[in-house]
């Protein structure tokens, strides 16, 4: 699958784009398919994300996983400080990260 | 230390006020993201992989208690409870939002501190000596001149688009314990015949994709020329710089691709120009800076040595502390890099302490090294046991100043976009490694340095064994590389071979090690047996 | 009369009409007369009006400058700062005619291209006014000289 990620552009906290709009859990990522590169540019001149971008990913049973490590330390924090690390850490454990 | 004049402060305030306008403008979007960024990192402000990151300025490294207490509450604040010390002996902060950037500039302005031109293809945070003022070799303190530099540089008009960043060193001892050689301006404060001191100008060092040793551009300009000399430098960078390529963009690129030789004759010609255009301070500006710099007033009659009974104390005092000009006296390293521990990180209540520290044991002095730990310059020998429990209880005391255990580490792809491997986790392994082997002590110096990626904020080109995380088909995976020096007698060191993964680097870093314990005669630190040595042995052990 | 108009004879017109020209801060009439390549500038003794490129040297133009009114330079991104050394370096040799900021620029930059000569601005998007105000009355003092006559900080200090 296809999902967009960015900033929010305020705060600068990692959002995934949830289909009708951004949510700070990877979970909630859904597949942008084709529209992708439409939906990157209208939320971001309308500015209700920044930076954002496509990346891959693939379903699992946890949801969406992306396909490179970079974005999956993106999505639940840095390895080294598992206590700011996002919920999904606690509920997955890091091998999902590696 | 330096302390702003309604001049300096009145800078820092309007710079505040610019940023909170621009963000502004950038959140009513008035400006994209792309215009935004280049003024967003001049003001020391990234996008990074999980949020904002905000780099502070420490010039030189130089901070009071007030400013370590000032920092310790952004943490607290504007953060989530710490902050990491970087390579360039500045400070950052990993989890800022942009709509409270602009109140967190403010308190800085208040401590006399900033973010200016940490970031962006400026002239950023000029280094120094982490033991200026204290060191015995030290010819003059060098941080005057850094101090009048820094001031040139700022909101300098022409300099604010260059192609890449900038950065400059000054030191002012034989010895380098600022890497000068691999900075892109690096400053040798000397003596001529006469006994009168100048600066020896190195120019094209760095590191990053492609690392190189800045060659010897003019071995004596008078003081009262060193910013014209500088600007000269500077604007012939400007004019011919590489603009197409970002990774050829540095200055290092262009002394190398012109040639020193013809890079020297247009600074030269620039400069003949300049000094027509009167743009030197006078040299009472820089008599005004010096006394900021002064000596303390140091205590006399103290005794010279410390009671070593315990003797955690005393390997403590071996290895962390450094003999001081002043008699009674050391500079004492507070170390970051506790065994399995992130290198560099410090938590608000750490910093607290440090501050507090620096105020009683310190004359309210610290700097920061720009190998991630923090000094103490002045701390009178017979105080040190009290100053060691206290650092001990908070973490703080790891005596491996130096040692395989003192790594220096990037962020990596823990924190930093533009890393391909993670850098922290391989630091924590090989610390508690070593540590629990014991072998650690018994290497002695070995300067261990890991980057993420190529651009090579760990400094890994100049470590005595240096790693280099990449992205192998999107697995981590890492390159070992031997025998790079940042001190005077600089070298790049050498990659070994095929890289390895997480457990194969650990495992190769034991290898290495156990090379030189086997093959080291005399005392040789493990830098003298890989140069006398050489690369063979060790690609024997290591592939066999 | 557009200034377009007089371009055909001398060689491609590049430069910016008067319509387009933001900002002057200067008293004297505008100069008419299109700008032209440095290179072709070169060629054409009669040739009052010159556009800089980024990588054009502005030292090539030094034995003309007096036959010169207007130096336009090209900001085709923003980033690209060579034009501040340009123009520096044209005030420094003397030059008092129009120094005049074309392209890619923002507000954010007109404070250091005052401070670096420019005294005309002709940015490719329209700049806020209220904005320009605010910028150009930003800096309370400078920390060096450069091409505009405000002391620097150390003059201050020291007299």
């Amino acid at each position: 699958m296809k999902i967009l990620t960015g900033n929010d552009l305020k705060s600068g906290a990692v959002v995934w784009w949830d289909g009708q709009g951004w949510s700070l859990h990877i979970a909630d990522a859904a597949d942008a398919g084709e529209n992708a590169a439409e939906i990157l540019a209208r939320e971001e001149s309308a500015r209700r994300v920044n930076a954002a971008y496509a990346i891959a990913a693939e379903l699992t049973e946890e949801g969406p996983r992306p396909a490179h490590i970079k974005d999956r330390v993106r999505a639940l924090g840095p390895t080294v400080r598992p206590d700011l690390g996002y919920e999904a850490a606690a509920r997955n454990g890091w091998d999902w990260v590696i | 230390m330096y302390k702003y004049d309604q001049y300096d402060q009145a800078m820092v305030d309007a710079r505040v006020e610019e940023f909170r306008d621009q963000c502004r403008r950038r959140l009513e979007g008035k400006l994209t993201e792309d215009q935004f960024k280049p003024l967003r990192l001049m003001n020391g402000l990234y996008l990074q992989l999980h949020a904002y990151m905000l780099r502070v300025a420490i010039p030189y490294g130089t901070l009071n208690g007030q400013q370590m207490h000032a920092l310790a509450d952004i943490a607290d604040r504007y953060d989530k409870g710490y902050a990491h010390f970087t390579t360039r002996q500045n400070i950052q902060y990993n989890w800022i939002k942009l709509e409270e950037a602009g109140d967190l500039l403010a308190d800085l302005a208040k401590v006399e501190m900033h973010a200016i031109q940490t970031s962006g293809n400026c002239i950023r945070n000029i280094s120094s000596d982490h033991f200026a003022g204290a060191a015995a070799d030290e010819r003059v303190d060098p941080r005057p001149y850094a101090e009048l530099l820094r001031q040139w540089s700022s909101f300098h008009p022409e300099f604010s688009y260059l192609p890449r960043k900038f950065k400059i060193c000054v030191i002012a001892s034989e010895k380098d314990r600022a890497a000068m050689r691999l900075h892109d301006i690096g400053i040798n404060i000397v003596r001529n015949d006469a006994g009168e001191l100048g600066a020896a100008f190195y120019v094209g060092g760095g590191m990053g994709r492609t690392p190189m040793i800045a060659p010897l551009i003019r071995d004596f300009v008078p003081l009262d020329q060193l910013v014209t000399y500088s600007e000269a430098c500077l604007r012939v960078y400007n004019r011919h710089g590489r603009r197409d390529n970002k990774y050829k963009a540095r200055i290092k690129i262009l002394v190398h691709e012109m040639g020193a030789e013809e890079y020297t004759r247009q600074v030269e010609q620039e400069f003949a120009h300049l000094l027509e255009q009167g743009i030197e301070p006078p040299l009472a500006e820089l008599e005004r800076i010096k006394p900021y710099f002064a000596e303390p007033d140091f205590a006399t009659g103290l005794p010279d040595r410390a009671d070593r009974s315990d003797p955690d104390f005393a390997l403590w005092i071996d290895r962390n502390c450094v003999p001081h000009k002043a008699a009674g006296y050391v500079s004492a390293v507070i170390s970051l890099k506790p065994v399995g521990g992130i290198p560099g990180d410090a938590t608000s209540a750490q910093m607290r302490l440090m501050a507090d520290l620096a105020e009683e044991y310190s004359f309210d002095e610290c700097r920061v090294m720009h190998t991630q730990n923090i000094v103490l310059p002045h701390v009178e020998i017979g105080r040190l046991h009290e100053l060691w429990t206290k650092l001990d209880a908070a973490e703080l005391g790891a005596p491996n100043l130096d040692q395989i255990g003192d790594i220096i580490a990037c962020p990596g792809l823990d924190y930093c976009s533009l890393a391909n491997a993670r850098s922290i986790p391989v630091a924590q392994k090989i610390s508690e490694r070593f540590a629990a082997s014991g072998k650690g002590e018994a290497l002695g110096e070995l300067k261990l340095k890991i980057s993420g990626c190529i651009n090579a904020c760990g400094h890994h080109h100049a470590g005595h064994v240096g790693i280099l995380g990449v992205d192998k088909k999107g697995v981590e995976n890492y390159q070992l590389l031997l025998g790079g020096s940042e001190a005077e007698d600089v070298s790049l060191a050498k990659i070994t071979g095929r890289g390895f993964d997480e457990a194969g680097i650990i495992a190769a870093v034991e290898t290495v090690a156990d090379v030189y314990l086997d093959q080291r005669q005399d005392g040789e630190r493990f830098l003298d047996t890989y140069r006398r040595i050489g690369m063979d042995s060790f690609k024997e052990a290591l592939y066999g | 009369m557009a200034d377009s108009d007089l371009g055909s004879d001398l060689g491609s017109d590049l430069g910016t009409g008067r319509d387009e020209v933001q900002l002057r801060f200067r008293d004297d009439v505008m100069p008419d007369g299109a700008q032209v390549t440095v290179d072709a500038f070169l060629e054409q003794a009669d040739a009052s009006a010159v556009r800089i490129e980024p990588g054009d040297d502005a030292r090539d133009l030094l034995p003309h400058l007096a036959r010169i009114t207007l130096i336009e330079i090209n900001f085709p991104v923003y980033g690209d700062g060579r034009g501040y050394s340009a123009a520096r370096l044209l005030r420094e040799h003397g030059f008092t005619g129009e120094v005049r900021a074309v392209g890619d620029v923002l507000v954010d930059q007109i404070a250091y291209m005052r401070r670096c000569g420019f005294d005309s601005f002709a940015p490719d998007q329209p700049l806020d006014e209220a904005d320009v105000k605010t910028a150009l009355a930003r800096w309370p003092h400078e920390y060096q000289p450069a091409a505009d006559a405000a002391p620097p900080i150390w003059k201050l200090r020291h007299g």
